[in-house]
């Protein structure tokens, strides 16, 4: 059999019915640019997601009080006293898993800086707090261990902070504000980080020692919460179980019991969205897989008409020398040129899609290289499995009657 | 000329059924034929003609009865093996020309060549064009069929049953539509390959050509009535000579 043959003369087939030919494409055409623009719509907004949770910190774990009965009275979580500093220490000295661990207590209330003030949350952490969030300093430097041995009055704010109290741009560095009468000192700025997926503010934020809110501001001597990083995203159980065993510990709770706190991880929160817009673009993926399906029906039913309208031709082809293989390779290949076409139009077309969807909606695409091929390959297939049957039916035709037909 | 047996009938009968009749198309024919004999076919319309010729040209298969090509029984052959066949070694010219539609006449005499995988391009155009030269079409090659005469189509198809060089050239009323000067020019060309030792077998209605072939078979309702030799064929490029220069 000789191909090269075979396919001049498919395409002279395909050349006498330029329209026919066109239309059958468009089926594919539209399928094809639906798949890609779908999975590039989809993936694009799996991917802006996840870019912003790893801005978070995608192995921050989070361990907060909560979930305590007393006497069959449900505790409100904040007033809850059960994280204490020897938790802290303990997380910090007896895991393998976790990288940094930060304890946190706030407040908050207002700022005051000469005329200006502004109501934010200061926090109360240790240097770690900055790994653990991702956060840098952008001027100025961090307090150090001994700020937070001595309880020092020092902070470092973030740019909301700086936009509102010092809106004549002064330099911050070394001014003092107050917060609840106390005087803290900028010993640095942090680096602007915008909003995040939540929509808030990640630059409305003062950090201090802990011991600084705790003594100072708060008076109190327990932890509102314990923040840690996992050495990777993917260790995050590890350092979950690692965290819950020492805590259970600590806080003698008995086998059988609940916990009396509760451990959430950014790895949690970033599988379940990843799973939801995973979700969402199998969704999506499925529709316009069902386009496809229904232009790959398209070649179909023209095919067999063009099998039937061809039938002389096919009785002649035979009756020169064509076995059954040549015409059903013909066919096919007809089949499979129109398919192939169509597919490399539709991919052109749904990138061009995906751009504009960009473009002109803001919205994240990013197009895969495997959506590509598989929407390419998945039209041959379409173009071969469709092709097929109507290709049969002509390689199976007899040559005299075939050639007798009218 | 060897006498070498090509062709050889026994018994064949084709019937076809049309609703709850039978057509005996063919009522038990046999013959032999010899390579390098021109044999003439004719008879009435509906004798049976066409029919025969399909079966010589491997095309449709008997009823019952068995036929022979080159010592082979055909009804042993494959598909795929008479398609083969067909397309190296057998020439067939149809009585309704089968010319496909929208293409030009090189491309419709290329055609057989194409599935052929042996002979390459270049060779093929070459090939097709000397065709249409010796059918006289040499100025139309790229002509559309849909463009073409009655006569210049059925030339056409003469061309693209000689451009594979057949053994056996099956012609089905081939001169049917032309007038007498391109019939003999027709004929002359058949001659000249009947001269390099081709086998033809040639229907046709019109008696006068039967004195241009070394034999003649004359069917009736499925039967042969008349089997004669022709020791002394007459020759078609005399009669051309003959014959006033028409213009057209
Ligand atoms: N496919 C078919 N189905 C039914 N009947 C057929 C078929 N082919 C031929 N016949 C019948 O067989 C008989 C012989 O037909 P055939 O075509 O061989 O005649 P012919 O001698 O070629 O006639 P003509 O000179 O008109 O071409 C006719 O009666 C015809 O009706
Ligand atoms: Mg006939």
């Amino acid at each position: 059999m000789n191909l090269t043959n075979l396919t001049k003369i498919a395409l002279k087939a395909l050349n006498n019915n330029k329209l026919r030919c066109f239309l059958t494409m468009l089926g594919i055409i539209i399928g094809v640019a639906s798949v890609i623009t779908m999975l590039a719509i989809g993936q694009g907004s799996k991917r802006s997601i996840r870019e912003q949770i790893a801005e978070m910190g995608s192995n921050m774990i989070m361990i907060h009080p909560g979930n305590m009965e007393r006497g069959g009275v449900r505790q409100d979580a904040s007033s809850m006293q059960t994280l204490k500093l020897n938790d802290y220490q303990d997380i910090l000295d007896n895991t393998e898993y976790v990288s940094a661990c930060s304890p946190s207590v706030s407040s908050s209330g207002q700022f005051i800086y000469g005329a200006n003030n502004y109501p934010s949350t200061i926090y109360g952490v240790t240097e770690d707090y900055l790994e653990i969030r991702k956060f840098s300093v952008e001027e100025g430097s961090m307090f150090t261990p001994q700020d937070v041995l001595t309880s020092a009055k020092v902070c470092l704010v973030g740019q909301t902070i700086i936009d509102n109290l010092f809106p004549n741009g002064e330099n911050p560095i070394g001014k003092v504000i107050r917060f609840n009468k106390i005087p803290l000192k900028i010993v640095g700025t942090l680096t602007p980080k915008g909003y995040n997926s939540m929509g808030m503010d990640q630059d409305d934020m003062v950090l201090a020692p802990y011991t600084t809110v705790q003594k100072r501001v708060l008076a109190i001597t327990y932890l509102q919460g314990i923040f840690c990083s996992a050495l990777t995203e993917e260790l995050t159980p590890q350092a979950i179980d690692e965290i819950t065993q020492i805590l259970r510990k600590n806080h003698k709770i008995k086998e059988g019991e609940e916990d009396d706190f509760e451990i959430r991880s950014q790895e949690e929160m970033s599988s379940m969205m990843s799973s939801t817009t995973d979700m969402m673009t199998i969704l999506l993926a499925c529709i316009a897989g069902i386009s496809l399906l229904v232009g790959g029906i398209g070649i179909m039913n023209i095919m067999y008409v063009s099998v039937t309208e061809r039938t002389r031709e096919i009785g002649l082809r035979m009756s020169i020398g064509a076995r059954g293989i040549d015409i059903l390779a013909q066919f096919l290949i007809e089949a499979v040129l129109i398919s192939v076409t169509g597919g490399i139009i539709g991919v052109l077309l749904g990138v061009g899609a995906s751009m504009v969807v960009n473009l002109v909606f803001n919205w994240p695409v990013y197009i895969q290289a495997y959506s590509v091929i598989l929407s390419f390959f998945v039209c041959t297939i379409t173009g071969i499995f469709f092709g097929w049957y109507p290709a049969r039916k002509a390689a199976n035709l007899d040559p005299i009657e075939a050639i007798r037909y009218e | 000329m060897a006498t070498k047996e090509i062709i050889r009938l026994e018994n064949i009968r084709r019937n076809f059924i049309v609703g709850n009749e039978t057509v005996h198309a063919l009522r038990g024919v046999s013959f032999t034929i010899n390579a390098g004999e021109f044999v003439t076919i004719m008879g009435t319309s509906g004798s049976g003609k066409s029919t025969l010729l399909n079966i010589l040209g491997c095309l449709d298969t008997p009823t019952s009865g068995e036929y022979y090509l080159d010592g082979i029984p055909v009804r042993s052959m494959g598909k795929n093996e008479r398609s083969v066949l067909r397309n190296r070694k057998i020439g067939f010219v149809f009585q309704s020309y089968n010319l496909l539609p929208k293409t030009t006449a090189i491309e419709n005499v290329e055609l057989p060549l194409m599935y052929n995988s042996a002979i390459p391009a270049r060779k093929r155009y070459e090939l097709a064009s000397r065709a249409l030269d010796a059918v006289g079409l040499a100025e139309r090659k790229n002509h559309k069929s849909n463009q073409m005469s009655g006569g210049q189509q059925q030339r056409v198809a003469i061309a693209r049953a000689l451009v594979n060089d057949p053994v056996i050239i099956l012609a089905d009323e081939a001169t049917g539509n032309l007038d007498t000067r391109t019939s003999f020019e027709i004929l002359v060309l058949f001659q000249e390959l009947h001269a390099r030792g081709r086998t033809i077998i040639f229907v046709t209605h019109n008696p006068e050509l039967s004195a241009y072939s070394s034999r003649n078979i004359v069917l009736r309702d499925g039967k042969i009535i008349s089997d004669t030799p022709n020791d002394n064929p007459a020759s078609a490029q005399e009669m051309l000579k003959k014959l006033p220069v028409e213009s057209d």
